[in-house]
C-alpha cells in the first residue's frame, strides 16, 4: 500500500517526483516543500488547493526552476516534462522551456505586466523570444493572440499600456502571452482571485475553451474550492509543504479522507440553516498554519487535528489508494474510513 | 502630451515671475541702491546729485511701479548693471556660465550613470562585497562636506601627487593647438568634476540599489522570467527602466543642490564660474550681480525640472497629469 | 484562520488600543535600534560630541581666537592639531567650535522641521485649494538653489547668527513638507481617523494627536538625517565667510585656511574630519532608526 513515489506513468506529460524546496532563513534551513509527487496528463486540469503558505505557489515556481535563490533552492526531486529532465537543463535550455512548453499566469494581473511597456511591446518580445520572425509579423501575431483571448479592438489595445486596462482585460493579456507557443502545460496561479466574480467566470470559460482547442494541460493553483470545482479534473490538497491528499474532483468533494480536507470543505460549503431558521456557525479549522521555522515532529496537521491520536506524533506516510488517489494520514491505515 | 508640456511650461513661467518678484523685494531690502553703488564707485557725490540720479532712475516712484518696471526689464534680459565690473549683469553671468554648466552637467551625468550602475550591480548581488561597499560609500557621501573633499583631493592629487593642476581652468600660457587647449581644460576639470560627482554618485547608488531591489521583487519581473527571457534581458529591459525612475526624479529634484555644490567646488578650485562670481559679489555687496545669479540659477533649475518631468513622462506612461 | 488580523481595518477599534500598540512598537524599535551595533556606536559617539560641546570650553579654557604658537606650526606636543596662519590652536578651535556647530545645527533643524511639518500637515490634511497653494509655494522654494539662496539672504540682511539659522531653515524646509504631506495623505484615509472624525474631534486634535503621531516614524528618520545635512550646510556658509564673525565654527576654520592649506594640511584636515565624524555618526543613527522602524526593509 505504501509507495515511495508515484511510478513513472507514460501517459503523463509532466511528472514530479519527491520535489523538495528549502529556504535559508538566517542560517536556518526551512523545508517549504516536502517530497511532493504528482503527475499531469495531457488535456487534464489538476487543481492544487491549500491555504496561503502551504507551498502551492512554490510548487509552481519550482516546475519552472524559478524558486527565488537565494534564499531558496530545490533541495531534492525530479521533474520530467515528457521525457525531458527539467532539473538537468542548462540556463539556456530552461529559458527555452519557460514560455514555450510551460507557461504561467499569475494572481495579480495589476502588477504582473510591466507598467512602462505597452501591451504590444511585451507580447512581441515574448513572440520574438521563441520564434525567429520579424517585428511586423510578430505584431500581427500579437493582434491575433489578443483576438483569440476575446479582447475587443485588439489593433487599438495593442498600443495601450497596462494601466489603461481593467483587471480582467489584463488577465486576458497575461493568458495571451502565455499562449504564444501553445504550451503543453499552463500553470495558473490564483488566476481569478483578484477579479470580480463575473469576470472570474469569463476567465474560466476562456481557459476551458483554450484547453479544449489545444489539449493544454492546466495546473490551477488556488485557495478557493469554488474555482477548483469549476475547472479541475483532479485535486491535490496541500498543507504546510506536504501533499496531504489527492483524488478526482468527485472523490475529494464527496468523500474526503484527510481531516484537513474535510475541514477545508466544511469551511467553504454554503451556509445551512438549522431547524430554528438560524444560520449555523460556519465550521472552521481551529488553530492556524504551523510555523515552518519550528516544525514539530509528527504529522504537520496534528496540532490542529480533531482526530489526532498518539500515533500522529509519528510522521504519517503517503498511502497510495491506487488510481492517483492518495492520502497522508494514519486514519487510512486503521481503516477507519 | 502637448497639453501637458504647455501646462508645465506655463507653470514654469509663473515660477520665474515669482523669482523675479522675490528678487525685487530682496533688492529693496538690501542696504543701499543703484545710486549708492554708482556714487561709491565714482568716489562719492553730494546728496543733491544723488536725489537727481534717483529721480532719473525712477527710484522716487511708488514700489509697485518700480516692481512693474523691474519685471519689464528682467523680461527683456536686463538684470541690472554691475558698477564694479562695469558690465551688465546678464553679460557677466553669461560669460561665467560655460564653466559652471560644464562642471555641473558632467558631474551630474557621471553621478547618475555610475550611481545607477553601482546600485543595480549591488542589487543583483545583495549579499556581495559590492553591496556593502555601496552602503559604506553612501554613508561617507552623505557625511562629507563637498568643499572639504575638494581641498583634500587637491592636497592628494595636486600637491603630493602632482598629477593635476590645482587652480583655474586653463594653463598659462595656453597651448596653441585647439585640440590641446580642449585637453587642457579637461585636465583642469577632472578634479573638480570628480569632487562634485562622487558625493552625488554615492547618493544615487544607494537610491538605485533600493529601487532595484524593489523592482526585482516585482511580479512583472517574475512574468518576464516565466516567459523565458534571458536574465540579462530581464535586468536590462524590464528591471532597469523601472528602477531608474526614482533616480531620474531625484536627479531633477537635486539639480538645485548640485548647483549649490558647484558654487563651493568652483570656489575651492578657483574656476572662473558663477560660484566665485557670486562669492566675490557678496564680499563686495554687489547686489545686482548677487540677485542676477539667484535668478539665473532658479531659471536654470526650472527649465531643467521641466526637462526632467518630460523625460519621466516619456519613461513612465502612467504619469498622465503633472504632480 | 480564526485569529482576527483586521485591526487595521476595523473602524471600531478603540483609539486607546492604537495608542498602546504604538507604545509596544516604540519599545520594539528601541530594542532593534540597540541591537544595531553601528547605530549604537554612532549614538554613543554623538553623546561624546555633546559632552565636548557643553563642557569643552571648561575643559579647554584657552581662547580659540588667541595666538598661541608660531603661525602654521605642524601638529605636535604644544599644539595637538597644529596652528593656523595666525598661530591659533586648531585643536582648541575644534573643541570650541563643537558648541557653535551643535547649537546652530539643532536650532536650524528645529525651525526647518517646524516649517516643513506645519506646511506638509496642513496641505495633506485639508487638501484642495489649501494643498494646491501650499504645494505651489513649496515648489517655488524648491527651485531656488538652497546654498545660493541662503548666501543671498545673509548678504542682504546680515550675518547675524539668527539670520543664518533662518536662512538655512527657509531654504530647506521643502523636503520635510513633502514628506509630511505624503504621510498625511496616506494616514488620513485610515479608519481610525475617520472614526475620530465621526465622534466629532476637531481638526486640530486630529492633526496633532491622531495623525501626526502615526506619521512620525518616517519623519523622525528625516529629522535625524536633516541634522547632519544642516551641519554640513552651516559649515559651507561658514566656509564662505557668511557667518557671525565672533563665533568660531569648523566651517569657518576651513574657510580661513583656504589660502594656506597647501603649506599646512592640518589646518583644513582636522576641522573637516570633525564634521565628517559627527555627520557620519548621525547617518549611522539614521540608518539604525530606519532599520528599526521598517524591519522589513532592512539592508536597503
Amino acid at each position: 500500500m505504501i509507495s515511495e513515489a508515484t511510478e513513472f506513468d507514460p501517459n503523463n506529460i509532466l511528472t514530479v517526483k519527491d520535489l523538495s524546496v528549502d529556504f535559508d532563513v538566517k542560517g536556518q534551513s526551512i523545508n517549504i516543500l516536502s517530497k511532493v509527487n504528482f503527475g499531469l496528463k495531457r488535456g487534464e486540469t489538476v487543481g492544487i488547493i491549500g491555504e496561503s503558505g502551504c507551498g502551492k505557489s512554490m510548487t509552481a515556481l519550482a516546475l519552472l526552476r524559478m524558486v527565488p535563490s537565494p534564499p531558496g533552492k530545490i533541495s531534492n526531486g525530479e521533474i520530467f516534462l515528457n521525457k525531458k529532465d527539467i532539473m538537468s537543463l542548462s540556463k539556456r535550455e530552461i529559458n527555452r522551456v519557460r514560455g514555450r512548453e510551460i507557461s504561467m499566469i499569475f494572481q495579480e494581473p495589476m502588477t504582473a505586466l510591466n507598467p512602462v511597456y505597452s501591451i504590444g511591446n511585451q507580447l512581441v518580445e515574448t513572440i520574438q523570444q521563441h520564434k525567429p520572425i520579424d517585428r511586423a509579423s510578430a505584431m500581427e501575431e500579437a493582434i491575433e493572440l489578443l483576438r483569440s483571448v476575446q479582447i475587443p479592438a485588439p489593433e487599438k489595445r495593442i498600443s495601450e499600456y497596462p494601466y489603461q486596462l481593467s483587471g480582467g482585460m489584463r488577465q486576458r493579456i497575461m493568458i495571451a502571452m502565455a499562449l504564444v507557443c501553445n504550451p503543453q502545460v499552463l500553470i495558473a496561479d490564483e488566476p481569478t482571485t483578484a477579479l470580480d466574480v463575473t469576470v472570474q467566470a469569463q476567465i474560466f470559460d476562456l481557459l476551458k475553451k483554450i484547453q479544449n482547442k489545444n489539449k493544454t494541460s492546466i495546473i490551477l493553483i488556488t485557495h478557493d474550492f469554488g474555482a477548483v470545482s469549476e475547472m479541475a479534473d483532479r485535486v491535490i490538497v496541500m498543507y504546510a509543504g506536504f501533499k496531504i491528499e489527492e483524488g478526482t474532483l468527485e472523490e475529494i468533494r464527496n468523500s474526503p479522507i484527510h481531516p484537513y480536507t474535510k475541514g477545508l470543505l466544511g469551511s467553504m460549503l454554503e451556509l445551512k440553516t438549522d431547524s430554528a431558521g438560524f444560520r449555523e456557525r460556519l465550521p472552521e479549522i481551529r488553530g492556524s498554519v504551523p510555523d515552518l521555522l519550528n516544525r514539530q515532529a509528527g504529522c504537520p496537521f496534528g496540532p490542529r487535528c480533531e482526530s489526532a491520536t498518539t500515533r500522529c506524533l509519528q510522521m504519517p506516510p503517503t498511502f497510495d489508494l491506487g488510481d492517483n488517489r492518495s492520502v497522508m494520514c494514519w486514519l487510512v491505515e486503521n481503516g477507519e474510513n | 502630451m502637448m497639453q501637458a508640456v504647455i501646462q508645465r511650461v506655463f507653470l514654469g513661467i509663473v515660477l520665474i515671475l515669482g523669482v523675479i518678484v522675490l528678487n525685487f523685494f530682496l533688492l529693496q531690502a538690501a542696504p543701499g541702491d543703484v545710486v549708492d553703488a554708482m556714487l561709491a564707485e565714482a568716489g562719492g557725490g553730494d546728496p543733491e546729485l544723488a536725489a537727481r540720479l534717483r529721480q532719473s532712475y525712477g527710484l522716487d516712484q511708488p514700489v509697485y511701479i518700480q516692481l512693474i518696471k523691474y519685471l519689464g526689464q528682467v523680461c527683456i534680459g536686463d538684470l541690472g548693471y554691475s558698477f564694479y565690473y562695469d558690465e551688465p549683469v546678464a553679460t557677466l553671468i553669461l560669460s561665467h556660465l560655460p564653466t559652471t554648466l560644464m562642471l555641473t552637467l558632467s558631474a551630474l551625468i557621471l553621478a547618475v550613470l555610475f550611481g545607477t550602475l553601482f546600485g543595480v550591480y549591488a542589487a543583483i548581488k545583495p549579499k556581495g562585497f559590492f553591496s556593502n561597499f555601496v552602503t559604506v560609500f553612501s554613508l561617507f557621501g552623505y557625511a562629507t562636506p563637498v568643499f572639504w573633499l575638494g581641498m583634500i583631493v587637491l592636497l592628494v592629487f595636486a600637491l603630493y601627487l602632482p598629477w593635476f593642476p590645482a587652480f583655474g581652468i586653463r594653463s598659462i600660457p595656453e597651448p596653441d593647438h585647439p585640440f590641446d587647449r580642449a585637453l587642457d581644460i579637461i585636465h583642469h576639470l577632472v578634479l573638480p568634476t570628480f569632487t562634485l560627482a562622487v558625493l552625488f554618485l554615492a547618493n544615487y547608488s544607494r537610491i538605485s540599489r533600493a529601487s532595484m531591489l524593489d523592482v526585482l521583487g516585482a511580479d512583472y519581473i517574475r512574468t518576464a522570467r516565466t516567459k523565458g527571457l534571458s536574465e540579462p534581458k530581464v535586468i536590462l529591459k524590464h528591471a532597469l527602466k523601472n528602477a531608474s525612475l526614482p533616480v531620474v526624479t531625484l536627479a531633477g529634484l537635486q539639480l538645485a543642490q548640485v548647483f549649490s555644490g558647484a558654487v563651493l567646488v568652483e570656489t575651492v578650485f578657483s574656476l572662473p564660474g558663477v560660484g566665485p562670481l557670486l562669492y566675490e559679489s557678496i564680499v563686495r555687496r554687489d547686489f545686482p550681480v548677487i540677485l542676477g545669479v539667484l535668478f539665473g540659477a532658479a531659471t536654470t533649475t526650472i527649465v531643467a525640472n521641466i526637462i526632467t518631468d518630460l523625460v519621466y513622462k516619456w519613461m513612465d506612461p502612467r504619469i498622465q497629469s503633472i504632480t | 484562520m480564526t485569529d482576527i488580523k483586521s485591526k487595521d481595518q476595523n473602524p471600531f477599534f478603540s483609539l486607546e488600543e492604537i495608542d498602546s500598540e504604538r507604545e509596544v512598537k516604540w519599545r520594539e524599535t528601541l530594542r532593534l535600534f540597540c541591537a544595531n551595533r553601528p547605530a549604537l556606536f554612532g549614538f554613543l559617539f554623538i553623546i561624546v560630541f555633546i559632552f565636548v560641546g557643553i563642557f569643552g570650553s571648561i575643559l579647554v579654557p584657552a581662547d580659540p581666537f588667541e595666538m598661541v604658537a608660531v603661525p602654521l606650526t605642524s601638529p605636535g606636543v604644544g599644539t595637538l592639531f597644529g596652528s593656523d596662519y595666525l598661530g591659533r590652536d586648531v585643536f582648541v578651535g575644534i573643541v570650541h567650535g563643537t558648541k557653535a556647530t551643535m547649537i546652530i545645527a539643532t536650532t536650524a533643524t528645529l525651525v526647518t522641521v517646524f516649517i516643513g511639518i506645519t506646511v506638509g500637515a496642513l496641505a495633506g490634511y485639508y487638501g484642495g485649494i489649501i494643498d494646491n497653494i501650499l504645494m505651489r509655494i513649496t515648489e517655488f522654494f524648491q527651485v531656488l538653489p538652497p546654498l545660493v539662496f541662503a548666501m543671498v539672504i545673509v548678504a542682504v540682511f546680515s550675518s547675524d547668527i539668527l539670520v543664518v539659522i533662518l536662512a538655512i531653515a527657509v531654504t530647506t524646509w521643502t523636503t520635510e513638507a513633502r514628506l509630511t504631506r505624503a504621510e498625511f495623505l496616506k494616514i488620513k484615509e485610515q479608519d481610525y481617523v475617520t472614526a475620530s472624525r465621526a465622534i466629532g474631534d476637531r481638526d486640530r486634535r486630529i492633526i496633532a494627536r491622531i495623525i501626526l503621531p502615526n506619521a512620525m516614524p518616517p519623519i523622525i528618520i528625516a529629522i535625524t538625517l536633516r541634522v547632519g545635512i544642516t551641519i554640513i550646510y552651516e559649515a559651507a556658509l561658514s566656509f564662505l565667510g557668511l557667518t557671525d564673525p565672533d563665533i568660531i565654527t569648523w566651517g569657518k576654520m576651513i574657510g580661513q585656511s583656504r589660502d594656506y592649506f597647501f603649506d599646512a594640511w592640518w589646518t583644513v584636515t582636522f576641522p573637516g574630519v570633525a564634521i565628517l565624524l559627527i555627520v557620519l555618526c548621525i547617518a549611522l543613527i539614521g540608518d539604525g532608526l530606519n532599520d528599526a522602524l521598517n524591519p522589513k526593509l532592512r539592508g536597503r
